[in-house]
């Protein structure tokens, strides 16, 4: 496994993260370092192991499917770089 | 009865508050003025003094009214993880830099509603990954304590609960919130010679705790001592339906149960914690431990975790995993930063690459290529099945033993700067505290000596999962026996 420029902007793209050249420069070899040394999990044998997903082990509860507050638009969009009416406004997405 | 109130313990203030020693106002407004005295150390991204001492007026008129709670007055920190309501979060990010959340975290209710007082949001390391709190887009954290060998040199705190460890070993606050996720209230306790505390995950509410690897994230606590730490965890603890992770459990009276002898009680020493390259203090401290524990009554055992060698990269596989599933909300849309592009794919994109430092990148990126089309099996599923592993070790130890007890970090405190070019370096810094982590169990630090640079070293008690008492009192019973009771020289500066 080797994560080449390429590799490295694909990631990037997929994380929806910018990368310049200097910083496909700078996060290769770490990300490269990085995944190299995870490989040694191969030495591992999982044959037949569950993967564990929930370590407390207790079944998570269900709760009724109920509006439980409302009537908080105004905090909802509080934080909003930009809201109008009560909408998050974006860039135009659709031609 | 000292007069400096910055260097009480929880139970001494709350008993001279009883006896109208010295006014809650008193109290809080002692602890602010060190808060502003030490600034230097960078410990708070937003001090809250205003509201502080408002709060502690009503905790006089409730204390006039013999209607005080259990924690009254109490001046805490509370890590910039946690929301507070009305009361800017960062998560000590750029992308989080104007977030004003409009509700309270569960935990931070729970505080307040026990009575502590929040002086500040104390600084971390952004999203709470790192190890040494130099991350956090606010600057790095201080550490109060000062190499003898070096003392030019800034330390670290430790992170990623770095401003949380800081302010209680310099005496700024009385208790702090941190969280711990694979280690980050643990290692810098060790770090600044205080207490910290990891509860089993599910014991304390995830909500309004802002995410980073949601299978590992717990509310954590520092403190002083023991006891203090068990007053604070019992206030945090509670099974809250906003949190489907967190567990339906009573919650012990931590405090009252943990002064209890320990015959019978079986200390398991895991064999695999004897790492290449560790230092000889840290080995000595171990061992004094040990022979600690056995003189208090307890049977010490050999035990084997099989795996340990494999938790940390498993843990740099699910926590990005984890990361990169959960910090995909921070897009430009709903709350913080915006980079306007000219797009909207453009706007994510420079909205992340400005408002993520270099840490979170990384993991994000790790974390995004672990989970990838091609990979997930190879490098997630594989986590998942070896995080399996991990804690069956514990399951099988836990039959010839009742607490583990392991060093709490592989080195003392380190310098500013030192580390931060290699990754995989910084990461095995939690080495001793990410297995329980990825096990779900509930482990705590505890201040045990001073290493060759006048550093404090801490020493780790792992329990079951829900056996916080038995986590205490080990840890009690080690503190009594330890009596740790160095401070850094900042900590002597009257208030």
């Amino acid at each position: 496994m080797t994560i080449d420029a390429a590799t490295v902007k694909k990631i990037a793209q997929l994380a929806r993260i910018r990368v310049s050249d200097e910083d496909i420069n700078y996060y290769g070899p770490q990300l490269q370092n990085i995944l190299a040394w995870v490989e040694q999990l191969g030495e591992v044998n999982t044959d037949g192991v569950e993967p564990l997903a929930n370590v407390s082990e207790i079944p998570l509860s269900l709760r009724a499917d109920v509006v439980n507050d409302g009537n908080i638009q105004q905090d909802i969009i509080k934080n909003a770089p930009e809201a109008v009416e009560g909408f998050f406004v974006v860039s135009k997405i659709v031609e | 009865m000292t007069s400096d109130l910055t260097r009480l313990t929880i139970a001494q203030a709350l008993e001279s508050l009883r006896k109208k020693e010295f006014s809650a106002v008193e109290l809080v407004t002692r602890h602010v003025r060190k808060m502003e005295q030490l600034r230097p150390l960078n410990a708070f991204i937003t001090e809250t003094a205003e509201q502080a001492v408002a709060a502690a007026a009503e905790s006089d008129a409730r204390i006039a009214k013999g209607e005080m709670r259990t924690l009254e007055a109490i001046p805490i920190a509370m890590k910039d993880l946690f929301c507070t309501k009305d009361i800017k979060t960062t998560a000590g990010s750029h992308i989080l830099g104007n977030f004003i959340p409009p509700y309270e975290s569960t935990v931070s209710q729970k505080l307040m509603d026990s009575g502590t007082i929040s002086i500040g949001k104390a600084n971390l390391d952004e999203f709470a990954m790192g190890g040494s709190n130099t991350t956090s887009y606010y600057g790095p954290v201080e550490n109060p304590w000062r190499s003898e060998k070096f003392p030019d040199k800034k330390l670290v705190p430790g992170g990623s609960s770095g401003g949380s460890a800081a302010a209680v070993a310099a005496g700024v606050a009385m208790a702090a919130t941190g969280t711990d996720t694979g280690g980050s209230t643990r290692q810098p306790a060790s770090f600044c010679g205080i207490v910290g505390v990891k509860p089993t995950y599910g014991r304390c509410s995830r909500w309004g705790i802002v995410a980073f690897a949601s299978s590992l994230d717990q509310a954590g606590v520092f403190a002083k001592n023991v006891e203090d730490s068990a007053l604070m965890l019992e206030a945090m603890s509670g099974h809250d339906v906003k949190d489907t992770t967190s567990a339906p459990q009573a919650v012990p009276n931590f405090a009252a149960l943990l002064k209890h002898d320990l015959r019978g009680v079986r200390v398991g020493i895991p064999k695999e914690y004897r790492v290449d390259g560790m230092p000889q203090d840290i080995i000595d401290v171990w061992e004094k431990g040990a022979s600690l524990l056995k003189d208090a009554g307890a049977e010490i055992v050999e035990i084997s975790l099989p795996h340990t060698k494999y938790a940390v990269p498993t843990y740099y596989i699910i926590a990005p995993a984890e990361a990169s599933s959960n910090l995909a909300r921070y897009d430009g849309v709903r709350y913080g930063l915006r980079k306007e592009g000219k797009d909207l794919a453009e706007t994510y994109e420079l909205t992340r690459a400005e408002g993520f430092g270099a840490e979170v990148k990384r993991r994000i990126m790790i974390g995004t290529y672990c989970l990838s089309a091609g990979y997930y099996d190879a490098y997630y599923t594989k986590a998942l099945k070896i995080r399996r592993l991990i804690a069956n070790d514990f399951t099988e130890a836990f039959k010839k033993c009742d607490v583990i007890l392991t060093p709490t970090a592989p080195s003392s405190a380190f310098a500013i700067g030192e580390n931060s070019d290699d990754p995989i370096k910084m990461y095995l810094g939690d080495v001793f505290t990410i297995p329980a982590s990825l096990a779900g169990l509930p482990g705590m630090s505890i201040p045990a000596t001073l290493d060759d640079q006048g550093l404090p070293l801490g020493l780790q008690i792992i329990s079951r999962a829900w056996d916080e008492v038995g986590m205490f009192r080990a840890a009690y019973a080690l503190e009594q026996a330890l009596n740790f009771t160095a401070k850094p020289a900042l900590a002597k500066v009257a208030a």
